[in-house]
């Protein structure tokens, strides 16, 4: 039986989600080797407005491109949180950047401020992306770090690399604290509910 | 090593620009528009690379004009376009069916009608495409529904319009321009390319416009040597205005008759599962890939559907959709236009089977489900 993982990326336009979109399913599919479908959907605005991009991932070709009920969302503003968090499966992932997204209809999301730290370490908000990117990488088992770091490098202007790869790092290590305090917490649930 | 080096993954629009350069298209002209602009925007920098043409030009009529000037200069020649460019080069693309002028057209189709929806896909310019030029002529519409497909069609495209001298409309949804997927661009794989047929005679022996029994004459380049007048007007053998109704019926018949008999050299098309299909859906574009979804959750419940993928919008691939039409008892035709192609399957219906649509005109693909949900309706 083939599998399905859909993804969403989605925020406001300049956010960067679709070279976001690009990256991820670069990785996924060259890098990895699945089959990928990525597609996106954006307004006549070069900043501002709704942006997103979508990434399916599949062991065979892929009919439909488009994301049906989502494996793993992540959500750059709180519109974007809104609008899909209800197309989530009930075991998906959401990835929030904190840094906009206040209001989180789900208890188990994953609250990562991307865009402040890009601000705070690179004084740059544009690397959040990048920053996203790692955390994915580690958050969710759908791309490995290696892959996503070859693909990140093969597509970022010359002379970004080690910016890049400095925010792509940083984001791994914030996905990987997320992590543990996701596992930490759901155990100290159960121990809760048993007692 | 190598292979793996090769695969890439690229939006609709590069592999149709990889398929224009593996074709041998040496000219490009036209007017940036979304959403086929990457189109242009590759080809500006790729075309002087292999000792090609790129021109931006002022709107969409003088484009089409300098792909038609192109082509008779001998060079393989394309533009790309969307809805509000494609109205402006219907006229020249009259001019290219009347001279029969190789040339390939990529509509990368958004809402309309006018400026319309310009970053949603739609796929309402099918009939357009067909008959936006006025008077008799045929035209050769394809429509690809894979990355694999669009590099594969657009060589197709190049090697129709060469074989049989007449325009060939690349027709896409923004869905399909903008997807990206893996496709392994193959450098080694043999690939036919068709040059146009040229003439063999000497120069003062050469009849432009001859009827020859295939109907295409040889062409010859303009500044080989080989003085011919193309005009816009009807015309005799020699390319002069005639109004002589013995000639003008010779040509127009010569002109839809190159192309009747080799419909099936055109006709592409894919049959998924409907050899005992009871519902049969016909799709085209990205629909054509919900569809297939809705096919499989189907037959997982039982139900007995199947699918014909259209790439061949014109000419209208008869033969293959009165086939679905005979064997299965209902046949869907889901697109994202108020009812363009289940017109055309209506039309060759003649109550074989019931004809059921889906019209999504909001601006957003037909889902899966949509489909589904169709196909539990009529069964």
């Amino acid at each position: 039986m083939s599998y399905r993982y859909d993804i969403r990326l989605s925020g406001s336009g300049g956010q960067g989600l679709i070279l976001m979109g690009i990256i991820l399913a670069e990785a996924i599919g060259l890098h990895d080797g699945k089959y990928v479908a990525q597609t996106q959907s954006y307004g006549p605005e070069a900043r501002g407005g709704s942006s997103k991009a979508e990434v399916v991932v599949s062991d065979e070709e892929i009919d439909y491109p488009k994301a049906m009920k989502l494996d793993l969302l992540v959500a750059m503003n709180q519109k974007s949180c809104d609008d899909y968090s209800m197309d989530l499966k009930s075991e998906g992932v959401l990835i929030v950047d904190s840094t906009f997204v206040t209001q989180i209809p789900l208890q188990g999301a994953y609250r990562i401020p991307f865009t402040r730290m890009a601000r705070e370490k690179f004084k740059r908000d544009m690397v959040a992306n990048i920053i996203a990117l790692g955390a994915i990488s580690k958050v969710t088992s759908i791309v490995s770090p290696k892959a996503i770091e070859s693909a990140v490098l093969a597509r970022v202007p010359k002379g970004t690399e080690k910016l890049n790869r400095d925010a792509l790092r940083m984001g791994m290590r914030a996905g990987q604290k997320a992590k543990q305090l996701m596992a930490s917490s759901a155990v100290s649930l159960i121990e809760n509910e048993d007692t | 090593m190598k292979r793996k080096d090769q695969e890439k993954l690229l939006q609709g629009n590069e592999a149709i620009v990889e398929g224009a350069l593996r074709a041998g298209c040496r000219f490009f002209a036209g007017y940036p528009i979304t959403p086929a602009t990457e189109i242009s925007e590759i080809l500006s920098t790729r075309l002087p690379k292999v000792d090609g043409t790129f021109i931006q030009m002022e709107d969409e009529i003088a484009s089409m004009g300098a792909v038609i000037g192109a082509s008779l200069a001998g060079a393989k020649s394309m533009t790309a376009t969307s809805g509000p460019g494609f109205s402006l080069m219907q006229e020249n693309l009259g001019f290219a069916c009347i001279a029969e002028v190789p040339c390939v057209v990529v509509n990368v189709m958004r809402g309309g009608p006018s400026t319309g929806l310009p970053t949603s896909p739609s796929q309402s310019d099918v009939m357009q495409a067909r008959w936006g030029t006025h008077g008799d002529h045929p035209m050769i519409v394809l429509c690809p529904s894979t990355i694999r497909e669009c590099y594969d069609l657009t060589i197709r495209a190049f090697n129709l319009s060469e074989k049989y001298r007449n325009p060939v409309i690349l027709l896409v949804d923004e869905v399909i321009a903008h997807m990206r997927e893996k496709i392994t661009l193959d450098g080694s794989r043999p690939i036919d390319i068709f040059n146009r047929v040229k003439p063999t005679v000497p120069p003062e022996w050469y009849i432009p416009y001859e009827d020859t029994p295939t109907g295409i004459p040889a062409m010859a380049d303009f500044g080989e040597g080989y003085r011919y007048h193309v005009t816009g007007l009807t015309h005799d053998i020699r390319g002069f205005p005639t109004s002589k109704p013995e000639e003008i019926d010779l040509f127009i018949r010569r002109l839809f008759r190159k192309i009747s008999q080799n419909f099936a050299d055109m006709q592409i098309g894919e049959f998924y599962q409907t050899e005992d299909a009871e519902i049969t859906v016909i799709a085209y574009g990205c629909v054509a890939r919900s569809a297939k979804r809705a096919v499989i959750d189907a037959r997982e419940r039982g139900i007995r559907a199947g699918l014909l993928k259209l790439n061949t919008l014109w000419p209208f691939m008869r033969t293959q959709v009165e086939k679905v039409l005979h064997t299965s008892d209902c046949v869907i035709v889901p697109e994202m236009n108020m009812g363009q192609v289940s017109r055309e399957v209506k039309r060759v219906n003649k109550g074989a089977a019931k004809v059921f649509t889906i019209n999504k005109v909001d601006g957003t693909i037909i889902t899966p489900q949509e489909i589904m949900g169709k196909i539990r309706e009529v069964c």
